[in-house]
C-alpha cells in the first residue's frame, strides 16, 4: 500500500504541470485557479475511484478523459465564462456550444509546459514570487513542500502565489511564446529562474534531503525542456544545464548521515555521481558555440573542473584564470572570494595574501576564513583571530564547527 | 566613485622573439592584473574594455581585420576603473605589467557631462 501511495503521488506530481498548462490554454492565464481545481479535482476522483478500483492500466490515460469531463463541465456551468469568456469568444465571430477539445497529445502537452515556463517567468512578476509559481505550476510541488523549501509557511506561500496570479491577470499574460525577437531576452530570464530553482535546492537550509533533490531534479527537467525547442536551445541553456549536472553530481557526497555539509576536500569521490559528469560534459561541449561567454559557460566550466579531485597547479590555474573573467562579467563578494582562494592555490599564499587583504569583505565570515588560511603558513596568532573574527560571524552550528576545527588544526 | 579609464604604454610591441612560454607568462600577468582589480569590485561599467575584433587602419587606407596578436590590443589599451579619487585610482594602478618592460599607465578621470 505504501509502495502505491508514493507511485501515485510522484504520478500525480508529473501529471499536475502537464494537465494545468494545457487546460490553461483553454481558460487563459487569467483564470488559472480553474485548471488548477479541475486538476485537483481529478485526482480526488482519481484516489477515491483507485482505492476502490485499483489503478488502471494507463492511468494517465483516464486522468486526461476525467479532465476532459470536467472541463466541458466548468466551461457550461461557470459564470465567468458566460459573462466574460462567451461573449469574448463571440466577439472574435466563433461560436462554441462546448468548451474546444483539450488536447492532451504528448506535443501539445511539451508545448504548453513551454508557454507557461515562459508565462511564469515573465519579467513583470518578482522573481520571488516566479519560483514559487513555478514549483506549484510547473513542478507540481504542494503548498506545504514550497514553504518547506523556503522555510516559510503557508500563508505566506499562498499569499505569495495568490499575489503573482494577481499579476499574471493585471498584466494580461498570455500562453503564447514571445515573439522571435524577444526570445533570446525572455530567454533569460527563463534560465535566471530555472538557476534560482536549482540553487534553492542546492544550498537550501531546509534538511528535508528528498525535497532539495526534487527541487534540482525539476530544475534539470525544466533546462532540458528548452532544449528540445531550436529556439530555446542555444549555447548559455546548454551552459546552465552544463552547471546543474556538475553540481548535481556531487549531491550524494555533501551530506553525512546526520546532516553536516561535507567540504569539497573530504568528499568521497566515490559518491560523485559518474553519469552525471558525463551528462554535463556532453552540455558543456554543445555549448561551445557562438561568439557569447557568458556567466553559466565561466560557472559551467569552473564546476567542471571542480569534478576533477586531483590538485594539480593546472587545474588551479585554469580555475584562476576563469574566475578572472567571470569577475569582469558578474562581480559579486562570494566570487572575489573563490577567485583569491583559487589564487592561493595556484600562485601560493605570498601572492594570495596581500590581494585577500584588499578585498575587505568584512561582514563575511568566508572572509576571515580566507584570511585565517593564508596567514596559517606565516603568523598563527594572525590565523587565529581571523578564524575568531569567522566563528563570532557564522551563522550556523555546522559551520561554526568547521570553524572551531580549523582553529584546533593550528595548535 | 567615480570613473577613471587606465591607459597602457609600452616602449615596444614587438614580441617577435618571445617564446610561446613567454607569451602566455605575460598573458597570465595581465589577467591576474585585472583580476585582482576585480576582485575589489573596481572595474566599472561591467568591465568595459575593448573587443577582441575589429578593425585597423594605417597610412595608405591599409585596412586589416582582428583578431589581434599583440597584448596591447587584445587588453585594448585601456581599462576603466572606480575609485573616489585620482590618488585612489592610481593605487589601482600598481602592479601593471606594462610597467615590466619599460612602460607607463596613465590615469585619467573620465568626464561626465
Amino acid at each position: 500500500m505504501e509502495k502505491e501511495h508514493v507511485q501515485l503521488k510522484q504520478l500525480f506530481q508529473q501529471e499536475f504541470s502537464k494537465m494545468v498548462a494545457v487546460i490553461s490554454k483553454i481558460f487563459g492565464l487569467q483564470h488559472i485557479e480553474i485548471a488548477e481545481d479541475i486538476v485537483s479535482e481529478t485526482f480526488l476522483l482519481a484516489t477515491e475511484t483507485w482505492a476502490a478500483k485499483g489503478i488502471p492500466p494507463n492511468p494517465a490515460a483516464w486522468l486526461y478523459t476525467v479532465a476532459k469531463q470536467k472541463t466541458q463541465y466548468h466551461f457550461r456551468r461557470n459564470k465567468i465564462f458566460e459573462e466574460k469568456v462567451v461573449p469574448a469568444i463571440a466577439r472574435q465571430e466563433e461560436t462554441y456550444q462546448e468548451a474546444p477539445g483539450l488536447d492532451f497529445s504528448e506535443q501539445n502537452i511539451k508545448d504548453s509546459q513551454l508557454q507557461m515556463l515562459f508565462a511564469i517567468c515573465d519579467p513583470a512578476i518578482a522573481s520571488e514570487a516566479q519560483i514559487g509559481l513555478a514549483l506549484r505550476i510547473l513542478c507540481g510541488f504542494g503548498i506545504d513542500e514550497i514553504a518547506e523549501a523556503f522555510l516559510s509557511n503557508k500563508e505566506t506561500i499562498n499569499k505569495r502565489l495568490f499575489r503573482a496570479k494577481e499579476k499574471l491577470r493585471a498584466e494580461k499574460v498570455t500562453m503564447e511564446l514571445p515573439p522571435q525577437q524577444e526570445i533570446p531576452g525572455r530567454l533569460n530570464n527563463v534560465l535566471h529562474i530555472i538557476y534560482l530553482l536549482f540553487s534553492e535546492g542546492y544550498y537550501s537550509k531546509t534538511q528535508n534531503e528528498i525535497l532539495r533533490q526534487d527541487l534540482c531534479l525539476e530544475a534539470l527537467r525544466l533546462g532540458i525542456m528548452l532544449t528540445e525547442y531550436e529556439k530555446t536551445s542555444g549555447p548559455k541553456t546548454n551552459a546552465l544545464l552544463a552547471l546543474m549536472c556538475f553540481h548535481a553530481s556531487r549531491f550524494n557526497a555533501r551530506q553525512t548521515a546526520d546532516d553536516n555539509f561535507v567540504p569539497y576536500e573530504q568528499q568521497n569521490q566515490e559518491l560523485w555521481d559518474a553519469g552525471l559528469i558525463s551528462q554535463g560534459l556532453h552540455f558543456l561541449n554543445l555549448s561551445a558555440q557562438g561568439n557569447e561567454i557568458s556567466s553559466y559557460h565561466l560557472e559551467a566550466r569552473i564546476a567542471y573542473w571542480h569534478c576533477l579531485k586531483e590538485d594539480t597547479p593546472e587545474k588551479w590555474e585554469a580555475i584562476l584564470q576563469l574566475y578572472n573573467q567571470l569577475l569582469l562579467v558578474n562581480y559579486s563578494p562570494s566570487v572575489a572570494l573563490n577567485r583569491t582562494f583559487a589564487l592561493y592555490k595556484a600562485n601560493g599564499w605570498q601572492v594570495a595574501l596581500p590581494e585577500a587583504e584588499k578585498l575587505k569583505l568584512e561582514n563575511n565570515h568566508f572572509y576571515f576564513i580566507l584570511l585565517g588560511e593564508l596567514y596559517k603558513n606565516t603568523d598563527k596568532s594572525k590565523a587565529k583571530s581571523n578564524f575568531q573574527k569567522a566563528f563570532d560571524l557564522a551563522k550556523t552550528q555546522t559551520e561554526k564547527q568547521r570553524i572551531r576545527e580549523k582553529m584546533e588544526e593550528l595548535n | 566613485m567615480k570613473d577613471f579609464a587606465l591607459l597602457f604604454r609600452q616602449p615596444s610591441y614587438d614580441y617577435s622573439k618571445t617564446s610561446p612560454e613567454e607569451m602566455q607568462a605575460i598573458g597570465k600577468k595581465w589577467a591576474d592584473w585585472v583580476g585582482g582589480i576585480a576582485a575589489q569590485g573596481r572595474i566599472a561599467n561591467g568591465g568595459t574594455r575593448l573587443d577582441l575584433q575589429g578593425k585597423v587602419l594605417k597610412a595608405g587606407g591599409v585596412v586589416t581585420d582582428g583578431p589581434f596578436v599583440e597584448i596591447r590590443e587584445i587588453l585594448g589599451g585601456f581599462i576603466v576603473v572606480k575609485a573616489d579619487s585620482l590618488e585612489d585610482a592610481t593605487t589601482l594602478a600598481h602592479g601593471c605589467p606594462a610597467l615590466d618592460s619599460g612602460g607607463s599607465v596613465e590615469i585619467r578621470p573620465i568626464f561626465v557631462v
